[in-house]
């Protein structure tokens, strides 16, 4: 099993520059910057239309330091696909591919392009940055928003669905590795890449990301508000390899806890789930216990 | 080498003397013969190159698309609802500069569904910035898919080669293959400028301001504006780029013409058939028939459509009383697209000179509805005599 990586042993060289177009707070922030550090130099990244193309910088600046294509938003996996032909083509095996895409870009408008590439089995990691809404546009729901969330497009009664699982339907893919982390443990997410990285065919990663703008709390917060949705049991931080479920992390040690803070607390530190009534909540409560007592069960 | 083959083979043909590295391709008829026989020749090793079966036209142009970015000569081929599928990254690749070939089969548009030839699916991308080959026969199949990447290449512009659906495609006739050791002459190794890498990070088709901006260094970066001009700009300087690509073609390999056009008795006639594909091969058989009863016409296949060759086209019709255009595609609510295309070139350059000619707009062959060379030669005969009407007739239609 590998170390795990701390704050010190994270390495020092910066993929990206300070000075992004990132909101004050963006999670996504956190993420992208410590995700290219585990991806390292020698990786070509492929982006949709999303909050990262405005983080990214506006031509002819660009805040990223490796390579990257900027593709049309239902095309992320099938543009990543073309790279690695390519790459394939002349002859460099050292050169990875990374995609990085919203919630919107991979759950809904990509999803198509993503299965695709999966069932080819596409060797490289595709990064799901799930921020719940089409923030980017002014915050919609997407696939991803969860039920109760009040968005630019669903804002009186709150999103009426709940939030599609995309781990999965790409777990279903029968992948190699897929994991779920969060901008909150952003350590965990350098470690879960750096341990797919060499893995053969897709990787998928999924990402939960704080929003100030689009989740309602000071932008201060969003790190605990991340933490509160891991250590509610509402977001599980896991990894699922070669068919394996695990809870990994923070998620893991709640297990041996057996304790979980209240999920109200964390509907409670962001406005749009201002809607939800306490009986709501308390169904939602129900539905996580059930969910951890069945990890409980397995850990026994 | 002469063989008989079908059209899609000639294609095929074209891609693999080509050496092309990265294809990427979903199945549509009538397209798939063509892209069947790609995935054999790279499965029996015949073809040192990456397919990649897509799970849909809009990932297939994804694929070329990437694969370009990254320095790969790359192929794709559609037909119909899967061009249109592929709108967005038609545009894209054109956006981006990326020297990209397609074939393109035609077939007719849904709803409703039909599988048939005509060309509005390549006509509905005329303004894309993609220039559009159309071909008549299968020598000019396989050597227009040899010119094309030369073209691409040389002005960074992406190519649809398009040519009929059944009529060319499934159809048998001889054409010569080129040897691989001249087309290697011909079209040298794909180097772009610039290619996706490690050692040299960029960040490629970011948000681009409408006005021009200050880069790190203190230098002056296009705006959208420029960026988009310049596509304009470089396309019609393309039409140099064309006739050089025609004369190397032609001094290589012994055949070729004129790069815009492809006259047919048009010299000493009076009225003269456009068309685009193998309408115009068909429209000779009426011409020969009509030259019998001594009407002095001629055909004009149109082999560049865009960017348009305005010049030549108003060069060859200048002086002539009638000019008679065929489509198998039309803009809805005005009439067929190369029919305004021909009238804008023909104002242009012979407005106030006294040779315009008149117009007379034919839609024929929609959804593969057959096209009868009688029907033809009587259509032609009639437009001969006087202007049929202002409005597009639509030939054998039953109302």
């Amino acid at each position: 099993m590998q170390a795990k990586t701390t704050i010190l042993s994270l390495p020092t060289e910066e993929f990206v520059h300070p000075g992004t177009r990132a909101c004050t707070g963006c999670g996504l922030a956190i993420a992208y910057r410590v995700g290219l550090k585990a991806l390292g130099k020698d990786t070509i990244l492929v982006v949709p239309p999303s909050c990262l193309t405005v983080l990214q910088g506006l031509f002819p600046i660009a805040s990223t330091k490796l390579p990257c294509l900027n593709v049309t938003f239902a095309s992320t996996a099938a543009a990543a696909s073309g790279i690695l032909a390519t790459l394939k083509s002349q002859g460099k095996d050292n050169i990875k591919v990374a995609a990085w895409a919203g919630d919107g870009g991979t759950s809904d408008i990509g999803l198509q392009a993503l299965s695709g590439a999966a069932e080819r089995g596409e060797n490289f990691i595709y990064l799901c940055y799930d921020n719940e809404g089409y923030m980017n546009t002014g915050v919609q729901r997407s696939g991803t928003t969860p039920m109760g969330a009040v968005t630019a497009n669903t804002p009186f009664k709150g999103k009426l669905q709940q939030k599609k699982d995309v781990p999965a339907i790409m777990a279903a893919h029968n992948l190699s590795y897929v994991a779920a982390c969060s901008a909150a443990y952003p350590l965990d997410l350098f470690d879960k890449i750096r341990k797919c990285m060499d893995m053969p065919g897709t990787k998928y990663i999924h990402i939960h990301i704080p929003c100030p703008p689009g989740w309602g709390y000071e932008a201060r917060y969003g790190i605990k508000v991340g933490r509160l949705a891991v250590e509610t049991g509402y977001y599980d931080l896991y990894e699922i390899v070669n068919g394996e479920f695990k809870l990994t992390a923070a998620s893991e040690k709640l297990v041996e806890k057996r304790k979980l803070i209240p999920v109200r607390e964390y509907f409670r530190s962001q406005s749009r789930f201002r809607i939800l009534t306490d009986a709501q909540i308390a169904a939602i409560q129900n539905q996580i216990d059930a969910k951890w007592a069945n990890y409980y069960k397995k850990d026994e | 080498m002469h063989i008989i083959e079908n059209g899609n083979v000639a294609a095929a043909l074209g891609v693999r003397l080509c050496h092309v590295n990265v294809i990427a391709a979903y199945p549509i008829t009538p397209q798939t013969p063509l892209t069947e026989k790609l995935s054999e020749y790279v499965e029996a090793g015949e073809m040192q190159a990456e397919y990649i079966p897509v799970e849909s036209e809009h990932s297939a142009l994804a694929v070329c698309i990437a694969a370009s970015s990254a320095g790969a000569r790359s192929f794709t081929a559609t037909s119909s609802n899967g061009l249109l599928y592929m709108h967005e990254q038609v545009q894209w690749a054109a956006g981006a500069r990326l020297p990209l070939v397609m074939c393109v089969v035609n077939r007719a548009v849904g709803a409703p569904w039909n599988v048939w030839n005509d060309q509005q699916d390549s006509i509905s991308q005329r303004d894309t910035g993609w220039i559009q080959i159309y071909c008549c026969d299968h020598q000019q199949i396989i050597d227009s898919v040899i010119k094309a990447y030369w073209l691409a290449e040389k002005v960074s512009i992406p190519i649809m080669v398009c040519y009929d659906g059944y009529i060319l495609s499934h159809t048998y006739m001889p054409f010569e293959v080129p040897e691989q050791e001249k087309v290697d002459k011909f079209l040298p190794p794909f180097r772009p400028d610039y290619a996706l890498n490690p050692e040299e990070p960029a960040n490629l088709n970011t948000v681009t301001l409408p006005d021009v901006r200050m880069d790190v260094r203190g230098e002056l970066a296009h705006g959208y504006m420029e960026i988009r001009y310049l596509l304009h700009e470089e396309m019609r300087t393309s039409l140099t780029a064309a006739a050089e690509a025609e004369k190397r073609f032609a001094d290589i390999f012994g055949r070729g013409g004129d790069p815009y056009v492809e006259p047919y008795l048009c010299d000493d006639a009076e009225y003269i058939a456009v068309g685009l594909g193998s309408l115009t091969y068909q429209l000779r058989v009426s011409v020969d028939t009509l030259r019998k009863e001594g009407i002095k016409v001629g055909v004009m296949g149109v082999r560049f459509y865009r960017p348009f060759p305005d010049e030549a086209v108003a060069k060859a019709l200048k002086g002539k009383k009638g000019v008679i255009v065929y489509e198998k595609a039309l803009s809805y609510g005005y009439e067929g697209a190369l029919a305004s295309d021909l009238k804008s070139a023909l104002y242009e350059h012979l407005a106030g000179t006294g040779k315009l000619p008149f117009v007379q707009n034919f839609i024929a062959g929609i959804g593969g509805r057959d096209i009868k060379t009688d029907d033809l030669t009587q259509t032609l005969r009639a437009a001969t005599k006087n202007r049929v009407s202002k409005e597009p007739v639509w030939i054998g239609l039953k109302l």
